[in-house]
């Protein structure tokens, strides 16, 4: 005797199979990341193929534009500056799965703290670069430390919802701005600040050229030299100190850091206030390095690419570094490239592909003939 | 005499993970209208066996026969479609849904419009005939456990299923709910259906299942045996390879100074409700006080306070040092170890490796917390030691706890909770899950422990345990302590009797623990 088959549904000859993967191997999570981003690639050449464009001819352009030459390269630097910063204050909270996506509103306030030191008049004319560039960095990772102090105490205390309220205070920090370059900053009635003194840039290589003739042009400052550092020492703490690995053992399993005896709370603040100075150097170096002035709308969303940076990078702060320069290509690109939101659609993509690929991570897929 | 009808034929399966041969050439056959009990300790490979035939892994080789049908599948919808269905021991049901709406969740039909008290009223007569009673309309975080697994096996058979497999279905079920869920089971046999009963308890197995196959290190060493005239230690010989010691070596250990004394403690519950009501206990050092008492009448709140992990009024001290309210890293230091039941959601970070696992409460002090790093060397060398001491079966030190079994798991938690050196180990459930040979070794530790002078809370619901280990026993029921009475003069039946409140615990008499 035997039952009857259960009918079985028509199938297509090839089926996917998706198992649990016991183990990740090693280096699996590189090699999955340079995939999706070629895969993000061939989709955003597709797209950029449908609306009548020549996708090889944008790439090159791309890459041209952006990497071709010294000059453009210094560019590319000065935009990933602060996406460096940004995706490392984004890779310290996120590793920990606190959700501040608030970087963009604490990269303006760093801003406007560091702008405060020459704005508000405290500083006698004249005062040497030594003493103005340290008390603008510190004031705008005061600041920026402050603005996301605010949304990590309200988690800690209250149990607020970090990614309601990180997103909210952008929009409150930008209107902070607004105020200050309309009204009491206001260079006669336009809505910027006075340009600041030459003793408030920051070095750039361009200011060398006398001496080194090479340089003349060339932008980019110091302030991409203390990225490099402060992800180095981010790397540091991430995985080497004690608090960093806390940082690991609440991100996966706050129940057992509770158990193991770490105040969860004050871990909470304290990440807050380490992503919030990071996200306000990036504004406190775009301010003295690039800008030279506090003004409305000077970050084209340098705090929501740090989002996308840092997951690019897997919460790693060295990948951060290769992944921001990436996005900082795009971007400067993105000047030349029309339509113009063919480079941000290409970003998006990535990301999407980026986390879709963790699948790959989680899972052995197989294509298998059922 | 004809040969039984077999439902399911699996022959040479073998199947591979890094490092291990989960299944090596096993062989395993279920009869029609049978309870088969797959029996073996953790890791033993029958959850794998059985994951393979509900579809979730493929086979790197071996076929499986359902009803004489060479069938392969690539999901457990496949094996669904063939009748063939699976309950998890962690169930997959959502919880703010009601019943019908889980059992229907995933079905092609209903396709658009869900027309709820149709499908309720078809979720019900399915419920009432096979005699798995439970509400359609009750939401599913309304149900208890055993409510939930019913809704569990009505979404199988809802789906047509007529081979049942069953992973561990006791271990999250009350004595009676167990009883009920026997009942249900041969119901269903009775009515034609087959069911594979994984489990490693023993007296299940000989109470419910007509034919046992042991497996052992992913093989096969009794093949479908009937369960009819065998005894606990024949199987458990087959489960763990040796004579299984039921006894331990106590040996005698003179109680030295009072280690915990808890004067007064009350707290309440997460769900508001007074969980210790006044409590007083004392331990000594070198003494074992087991808390014998049902899930749920204090004995996780009477060890988060102890902890430090739960708020209370009243005096906690350890040696002499005030631990009420304070919090859990001091605990810790003054030398307070915690096995919690919860081994997964409390005692260990499943995605972090077993280093980081087993330095989670020595990371803060020397050697391996350094001023403010940490020094990945030492932490190294020291959990490759622990590794080795506790015979942690994994391939590495940077292996993930998740992908430990339970009693390896368990074993990394008291390696991490011994060496810390405590005076104090709060124990809750420490065997609960574990096999034969994983429960032997957890004892032994105790015991050892017990010798070297701490103090130890046994916090357990199996009473032999309790008894074996326990120096004195005491009763916990809704919150209140009896006073404890030396383990040897202990009678079962009336613990058992205070443990279910049949006899009420005399508050005036819930006084200290006294040597």
């Amino acid at each position: 005797m035997s039952a009857p088959a259960a009918p079985r549904r028509r199938r297509f000859p090839l089926a996917i199979h998706a198992e649990r993967r016991l183990e990740t191997p090693r280096g699996l999570g590189v090699v999955t990341t340079i995939g999706a981003v070629v895969v993000a690639l061939f989709i955003s050449a597709a797209l950029i193929w449908l609306i009548g464009g020549d996708p090889v001819n944008a790439y090159a352009h791309i890459v041209r534009s952006s990497l071709g030459s010294v000059g453009v390269l210094s560019d590319t630097l000065v935009k990933a500056t602060p996406l460096i910063f940004t995706g490392l204050a984004c890779s310290v909270a996120f590793r920990m799965r606190l959700w501040n996506i608030g970087a963009e509103g604490q990269l303006m306030m760093g801003a406007w703290g560091a702008s405060a030191i020459v704005l508000a008049g405290w500083l006698p004319e004249g005062t040497p670069g030594f003493v103005y560039l340290p008390l603008m960095m510190v004031a705008g990772v005061a600041a920026g430390a402050l603005w996301a102090g605010i949304a990590g105490w309200l988690k800690a205390r209250l149990n607020v919802n970090e990614i309601i309220t990180t997103l909210m205070m952008v929009y409150i920090a930008i209107k902070w701005v607004q105020f200050w370059v309309f009204g009491p900053w206001s260079d006669g009635g336009f809505q910027m600040s006075p340009r600041f003194p030459r003793e408030a840039w920051l070095p750039r290589l361009t200011d060398y050229s006398s001496s080194v003739p090479d340089f003349g042009g060339l932008t980019v400052h110091l302030g991409f030299i203390l990225a490099i550092i402060a992800a180095g020492l981010v790397w540091v703490f991430l995985n080497r100190s004690r608090k960093g690995y806390e940082i690991r053992l609440i991100g996966d399993n706050p129940r057992a850091a509770r158990y193991a005896g770490i105040d969860i709370g004050r871990t909470i603040i304290l990440v807050m206030l380490i992503s919030g100075a990071l996200a306000g150097l990036a504004g406190a170096t775009e301010i003295s390095g690039v800008v030279h002035r506090l003004q409305d709308n000077f970050s084209p969303g340098y705090g929501f690419t740090g989002i996308i940076v840092a997951f690019l990078a897997r919460f790693n702060p060295l990948g951060v570094v290769v992944a921001a320069i990436a996005f900082g290509a795009l971007i400067l690109a993105g000047r030349e490239i029309q339509p113009a939101g063919i480079p941000a659609m290409i970003q998006g993509i990535i990301l999407f592909c980026v986390i879709a690929s963790d699948v790959f991570l989680r899972y052995r897929v197989r294509l298998v003939r059922p | 005499m004809t040969e039984p009808t077999l439902a399911v034929e699996m022959r040479g399966i073998v199947k591979r993970f890094p490092g291990v041969v989960a299944n090596d050439q096993v062989d395993f056959d279920l009869r029609v209208g049978e309870v088969h009990a797959l029996l073996g300790e953790n890791g033993a490979g029958k959850s794998t066996l059985m994951n393979i035939l509900a579809g979730l892994y493929g086979a790197d080789a071996g076929t499986t026969r359902v009803h004489s049908e060479v069938v392969e599948f690539h999901s457990p919808r496949d094996a669904i479609e063939v009748g063939l269905g699976m309950v998890h021991q962690h169930f997959t049901l959502v919880d703010p849904l009601t019943v019908t709406e889980n059992i229907l969740l995933g079905l092609d039909e209903p396709r658009f419009w869900l027309d709820t008290p149709r499908y309720e009223a078809k979720v019900g007569a399915l419920a009432e005939e096979t005699g798995l009673a439970v509400d359609p309309a009750a939401k599913v975080w309304q149900l208890s456990v055993g409510e939930q697994q019913r809704v569990e096996i009505l979404k199988m058979l809802y789906r047509g299923a007529n081979i049942l497999i069953m992973d561990e279905p006791t271990a999250v079920l009350a004595p009676q709910e167990i009883d009920e869920l026997f009942e249900t089971l041969r119901g269903m046999t009775a009515g034609g259906a087959s069911i594979v009963f994984i489990s490693h308890k023993l007296d299940e197995v000989l109470k419910i299942a007509d034919r046992v196959t042991v497996m052992r290190r992913g093989v096969v060493t009794a093949a479908g045996v009937p369960a009819a005239g065998k005894t606990k230690r024949d199987l458990a010989q087959l489960m763990v390879g040796r004579e299984v010691l039921e006894t331990v070596d106590k040996a005698e250990v003179a109680p030295g100074s009072i280690v915990l004394e808890m004067t007064g403690v009350e707290a309440i519950s997460d769900r508001g409700i007074t969980a210790l009501a006044g409590i007083d206990l004392r331990i000594r050092s070198g003494q074992i006080i087991g808390l014998a008492g049902v899930a749920g009448n204090g004995q996780s709140e009477l060890a988060e306070v102890i902890t430090g992990l739960r708020e209370c009024t009243g005096s906690i001290t350890v040696n002499g040092q005030e631990l009420a309210n304070r919090p859990v890293s001091e605990a810790i230091d003054a030398g307070v170890a915690h096995v919690p039941e919860d081994r997964t959601g409390t005692g260990s970070a499943p995605n972090l490796s077993l280093t980081d696992n087993l330095i989670m409460k020595s990371y803060r002090s020397e050697p391996i917390g350094h001023g403010w790093t940490i020094d990945s060397s030492v932490a190294r060398g020291q959990a490759q030691g622990l590794k080795d001491a506790y015979e942690v079966a994994a391939p590495s030190i940077d292996t993930e706890a998740r992908l430990l079994s339970g009693g390896n798991l368990q074993r990394l938690i008291l390696a991490r909770e011994i060496s810390s050196e405590p005076g104090l180990m709060v124990a809750v459930q420490p065997t609960r899950g574990l096999d034969v040979g994983a429960i032997e070794t957890v004892h032994k530790l105790l015991l050892k422990q017990r010798a070297a002078g701490m103090a130890v809370l046994l916090i357990s619901e199996d009473l032999d345990e309790i008894l074996m280990l326990s120096d004195r026993v005491a009763v916990i029921y809704e919150g209140h302590i009896s006073a404890s009475i030396p383990a040897a003069e202990a009678d079962v039946g009336d613990l058992g009797l205070m443990m279910t409140g049949s006899v009420t615990i005399d508050p005036s008499a819930a006084g200290s623990i006294r040597p």
